[in-house]
């Protein structure tokens, strides 16, 4: 476990308490312990260390908004712009609440990517048109509504095989 | 008079300009800042965001909000109720906007 470094490395045990956070951030330091067979002082002094380092940027609660009756179409969005302008549009589309994701992707061309949420189609077309296409440097937007997840995961930590 | 003419021959911040799309969030990359623009625009742009904004009411929203020319808009309206589609909608769609923009920029005739 080095965590000051400028590429800081985590062991094993790090990457085990992550995998377990990833599944259920609410377990206790001592639920934790138990199945890593370690103490709780550990699981806690690994945690606040990497808390601090920033390997936990932080925690969050899933809702399920279909549920709360909140309904919410998603979409994703291809934008072709001017290269000059990509980075300024990028940072711009940061600031919308409806704008979940942003980044800058290479295939054939520099394009942004995002991932946006609306009340429903009208309100979403009505956020690209107003917001989206008068940016400066926008030259092409694409956008697909998703009709039905399969899968919807983040990226899970495993120890390191040696 | 003189006021809503250049009103409706002005040419507008591009937060309000006319972007085209062809369906739900497709922008195709193609906008008008005015109403000369607009009709330059209608001549070539694909058929589909002829027809999807004129379903949805954007060009007649667009030319009595932004441009204040209810008249014109007006003119729109009836073809979204004739059902005109296809190209014989870039058709009058050209036809009723050059008429218009003719108007609006010729003199004033006194009765």
């Amino acid at each position: 476990m080095k965590y000051k470094s400028q590429h800081a490395t985590l062991d094993d045990l790090d990457r085990q308490i992550l995998r377990l956070l990833q599944g259920d951030a609410k377990q206790t330091y001592s639920e934790i312990g138990n199945k890593l067979n370690v103490a709780h002082s550990t699981v806690y002094d690994r945690i606040q260390k990497m808390e601090q380092s920033g390997f936990i940027t932080k925690y969050e609660a899933m809702v399920d908004t279909e549920k709360m009756g909140i309904p919410l179409i998603m979409a994703q969005m291809i934008i072709t712009t001017d290269p000059k302008e990509t980075e300024n549009i990028a940072k711009k589309m940061t600031m919308y609440d409806q704008v979940l994701e942003v980044a800058t992707s290479f295939s054939e061309e520099l394009v942004i990517t995002a991932k946006v949420v609306s009340k429903d189609q009208a309100e979403l077309h009505s956020f690209v048109a107003r917001s989206i296409a008068p940016l400066l440097g926008v030259l092409r937007i694409r956008t697909a509504i998703v009709t039905k997840k399969y899968k919807e995961e983040r990226f899970g930590i495993k120890p390191r095989k040696e | 008079m003189i006021g809503s003419s250049s009103r409706a021959l002005r040419n507008v911040m591009r937060e309000e300009a006319f972007y085209f799309f062809t369906s739900i969030g497709n922008y195709t990359g193609h906008s008008a800042a005015s109403l000369d623009e607009f009709l330059l625009k209608i001549k070539d742009i694909d058929m589909k965001s002829l027809e999807f904004h004129l379903f949805r009411e954007d060009f007649e929203k667009w030319i009595a909000q932004t441009l204040g020319d209810s008249r014109l808009s007006d003119d729109i309206r009836s073809l979204r109720i004739q059902k005109v589609a296809g190209n014989a909608l870039r058709d009058r769609l050209y036809l009723v906007i050059s008429r218009r923009l003719k108007e609006l920029k010729g003199p004033v005739v006194a009765r």
